[in-house]
């Protein structure tokens, strides 16, 4: 949700049409304004029903409810181990493929695409029943699965990065200067796609902190799967809490696009790429679990 | 060569450092090949560089001449052949030990850091401590005129500036060998001159011996001291630029290195041809398993060309190019070549003219009929 509410706004800041242009009032988009309204009514109306149905008070009761803690706790602490399992899994392979194997690119596409084609419930019943017996229970499985989930953002975002700016220039020229493979990949490759980690981070993490299907039959009490419990013992909370979790997510996604904009002003164009090409990967997202 | 690279130097008001005298290295390849898939893009290429020699390969797109460059470069590897620096084999050492600097064909410098930090890379990959790494690197930036944009990322600065920022980049690191892939190809034509004078000015003056690959042949020529002119992964001729426009070796060299013309001619025996009336000889072996039908190729300022009522050749049109004017004229039997006279004598030759084009009596290179 949050992330196609950002898109709306990104879109519809760019055809503006210029004030005081003589042709103003014929080229002026009316229709272009109509299906903003309408899209952001469409989006708004429930948001604002949520809000009046929970009511302001049901805010801070939240952090009272039993289990609050313990369910956000283990949310979060996925959302770590789930981030750094991604990146370290796809950060390499991504700058691998990029280098020596550009013509499978299409096929990584594919591949990284299949977590959103597959049912969850198909692959969590797949997990659970190949899932070595140390794992069950633990952490761990469940961020191991996230790790498939967020597969296509993570690529796609790498991805989109590593194709902002000439890679293997930038890698033969570091390899010229005498620096091995460690030092090129720390000092040359990762600063120019920190930007692409950071949206994969956050996107990652907003999976997690809002994926229920998973959690919920590989029986784990996370943050949204505790929503839905306690909503049979008070719904207005409940719905608070979503909205809480809408907000964070929110602000993660904001906090992106102000940064990744602040170091592509500072360094010149070649981030405000990735916006482009991850505002596409956006409206890709249209129904995954929140 | 010396006074030229002296005033330059005043020019850039650089910091003279002679790591100069003999700090550049013996380069030899020898019987490289490569192939891409189907492609032969090298083909058994051997090329000696002496010591703070510049040599440049020439030639067209395809030609091989970049693939030999990042073979020396260590980016790729032949199938077969050697690279040698200083007598040593360096076939097998990776790139990042091999001491080469290089200069890309598309800017390259790192876009997360300033100019400064830029040059200061390759020694900051050397270990070298900060304090001392920052007064050599900003001593570099002196040297190519751009002190003052040692604070500035690469978007901030100009593609030439980029450019000499990744020259000095290069050679911070007193490399053995320079290698420069295109540097210029991506400059607008003004830049591209003074840096190209520029580039080989901090040569000549470092002495670090240097492999050039372009396909501009004004480049190559003003540039090197060596050019090779490649074809299809083989290097037709090695030579000093003023023996390659005088002597081609070949028909292809003589077409791809300045302006040549070709006129259809009889060979009359190995030696000798017949051509616009005149019976000339031909230059060395370039005869040798052609045809009697072959064409002539002459330099536009090798013709003679005098006005002449009902003579050989109408003028169609004239190009000024200052002291000389470049006389196109259309032969009979459909044939056209320029011919370069001084601007004055052309100047009684306006388009429409009837004129007499004449092969004077010294040797030609002939070549197979088009």
């Amino acid at each position: 949700m949050a992330e196609v509410t950002i898109t709306e706004v990104v879109g519809a800041q760019a055809p503006t049409p210029a004030a005081g242009s003589p042709g103003r009032w014929r080229t002026f988009p009316y229709w272009r304004w109509v299906i903003l309204l309408l899209a952001g009514a469409y989006f708004l109306i429930p948001l604002y029903a949520a809000l009046r149905f929970a009511g302001v008070k049901a805010f801070p009761d939240i952090f009272k409810q039993s289990g609050f803690f313990s369910a956000i706790g283990l949310s979060l602490r996925l959302a770590v181990i789930t981030t750094i399992f991604t990146l370290v899994l796809m950060v390499p392979t991504t700058v691998y493929v990029h280098l020596r194997l550009p013509q499978i690119r299409r096929l990584m596409e594919a591949i990284t695409i299949l977590p959103i084609v597959i049912p969850p419930i198909v692959l969590i019943i797949g997990v659970l029943k190949v899932a070595p017996k140390f794992l069950l229970g633990t952490p761990y499985l469940l961020a191991l699965i996230y790790v498939i989930l967020a597969m296509p953002f993570a690529y796609r975002s790498l991805d989109a990065g590593l194709r902002s700016f000439d890679l293997r220039t930038m890698v033969e020229a570091s390899n010229s200067l005498g620096a091995g493979w460690p030092s090129t990949l720390w000092r040359v490759v990762l600063p120019n796609i920190s930007t692409s980690i950071l949206s994969a981070t956050v996107l990652t993490v907003a999976l997690v902190l809002g994926e229920f299907t998973m959690a919920s039959l590989a029986l784990y009490v996370t943050f949204p799967v505790w929503i839905v419990q306690f909503e049979q013992n008070s719904g207005p909370v409940s719905v608070a809490a979503s909205l809480l979790a809408l907000f964070v997510t929110w602000i993660l996604l904001m906090l992106i696009v102000t940064i990744g904009g602040r170091s592509a002003r500072r360094r010149g164009g070649s981030q405000v790429a990735l916006f482009t090409v991850t505002r596409q990967d956006f409206s890709q997202t249209v129904g995954e679990p929140e | 060569m010396t006074t030229r690279a002296a005033a330059s130097t005043e020019a850039t008001g650089g910091v003279v450092r002679a790591t100069g005298a003999g700090a550049g290295a013996p380069v030899a390849l020898t019987g490289l090949s490569r192939h891409f898939g189907a492609v032969r893009a090298l083909d058994g290429l051997s090329l000696e560089i002496a010591p703070g020699e510049l040599v440049a390969l020439l030639g067209p797109s395809g030609c091989g001449k970049t693939t030999a460059l990042r073979i020396l470069a260590g980016f790729e590897a032949a199938d077969s052949g050697s690279v040698s620096v200083d007598g040593k084999d360096i076939s097998r050492i990776p790139a990042a030990r091999r001491d080469m600097g290089m200069v890309f064909q598309s800017y390259s410098l790192f876009p997360n850091m300033t100019a400064l930090d830029n040059v200061g890379f390759g020694l900051r990959m050397r270990k070298q401590r900060g304090s001392e790494r920052g007064r050599r690197a900003a001593e570099l930036l002196d040297m190519v005129g751009l002190t003052d944009q040692a604070k500035k990322y690469p978007h901030q600065m100009s593609g030439g500036q980029q450019q000499r920022v990744a020259l000095a980049r290069a050679l911070a690191i007193e490399p053995r060998v320079l290698l420069l892939d295109e540097p210029l190809s991506a400059l607008d034509a003004k830049v591209r001159l003074q840096l190209r004078e520029q580039i080989r000015a901090l040569q000549q003056r470092l002495g670090t011996t240097t492999l050039f690959v372009t396909h501009d042949q004004e480049e190559a020529l003003s540039m090197a001291d060596r050019v090779g002119v490649m074809k299809d992964g083989k290097l037709e001729q090695v030579a000093e630029p003023s023996k390659l426009y005088d002597q081609p070796a070949t028909a292809f060299v003589a077409e791809f290195v300045g302006t040549m013309n070709r006129i259809p001619g009889e060979l009359q025996d190995s030696s000798d041809v017949s051509a616009l009336g005149a019976v000339v000889p031909v230059h060395g072996e370039t005869a040798a398993g052609l045809p009697v039908d072959v064409d002539v190729l002459v330099r536009p300022e090798g013709l003679e060309i005098v006005v002449q009522a009902g003579g050989n050749g109408i003028v169609t049109s004239k190009t000024f190019l200052g002291s000389v004017t470049r006389v196109s004229v259309l032969l009979s039997g459909d044939v056209s070549v320029k011919v370069d006279q001084p601007s004055t004598v052309a100047a009684g030759m306006a388009p429409g003219t009837s004129v007499q084009v004449s092969l004077p009596p010294v040797p030609v290179i002939v070549a197979e009929r088009r």
